[in-house]
């Protein structure tokens, strides 16, 4: 099957992106495709390079990045989300890419299933 | 960017459902939900919009975001017919919680019982939840 994923909070504040990352990879173990994972709202700080957790803890940026990297995985950032919340091109991490909210409305009709990761 | 898209899906028609559950200027969901449904409306789908919980206020009449020193989108629901999205449900049990009814919201819509709204969500192909 075919998964759509869309995330519509920040990293460390809440768990949304921890859900979406974890289930994505789950979802890959078993066969599933995840073509493409939409970042909206404060989702899309979990496409800055600049964070720097804590050592002990979990870097929720990279693993981004290199799961879109082993999968092919098309990490897409919404711009106007984006920009109100100061996420440019220049911050980007690895894999991740700057595009409009008609990339979210594709992947719902591309899709088998569109799974929401928010509050 | 919808051009290049209808290229490849032309003529595939979804249901697509944006439910909004949270009071309009508390948060940005409000906001940054209906910047969606007005994108989607560029894709010929088959969109509707499900307000409850405390999304029923997001309809409401008579608000003043300018106090907030917010930007006023209420009068964007309004305009929402003129993009073909006429579905508007709302669920009743939400608007009875909150003392309001259908003449409290500025703009027509379908006031539904929960259960109604059940199979509603049921029935679409794509549910984004705000």
């Amino acid at each position: 099957m075919q998964f759509g994923i869309l995330i519509n909070e920040g990293p460390y504040q809440h768990q949304a992106s921890d859900s979406a990352y974890l289930f994505t990879k789950a979802a890959l173990e078993q066969g599933h495709e995840v073509p493409r994972i939409f970042f909206y709202m404060d989702g899309v700080n979990n496409a800055t390079r600049l964070q720097e957790p804590q050592q002990d803890d979990r870097n929720i940026v990279r693993r981004w990045s290199q799961l879109a990297e082993t999968h092919g995985i098309d990490l897409v950032v919404c711009v106007a989300a984006a920009l109100r919340r100061g996420i440019k091109d220049e911050v980007l991490a690895p894999g991740f890419r700057i595009s409009g909210l008609g990339q979210l409305v594709e992947i719902g009709i591309q899709a088998d299933r569109l799974v929401t990761f928010g509050d | 960017m919808s051009d290049e898209f209808e290229d490849d899906f032309s003529g595939e028609i979804k249901r697509f459902m944006f439910v909004n559950r949270k009071a309009p200027h508390g948060t940005i969901y409000a906001l940054e939900s209906l910047e969606v449904v007005l994108i989607s409306a560029a894709f010929d789908q088959d969109v509707s919009l499900a307000f409850l919980d405390d999304g029923v206020f997001q309809l409401r009449k008579g608000q003043n975001a300018n106090v907030l020193e917010m930007k006023n989108f209420a009068p964007t629901y309004r305009a929402l017919e003129g993009y073909d999205i006429e579905k508007l449900y709302v669920e009743r049990e939400s608007l009875e919680a909150r003392g309001m009814t259908a003449d409290d919201l500025v703009v027509p819509v379908e006031v539904v019982d929960r259960a109604r709204m059940a199979e509603l969500m049921a029935d679409q192909d794509v549910v984004m939840s705000f």
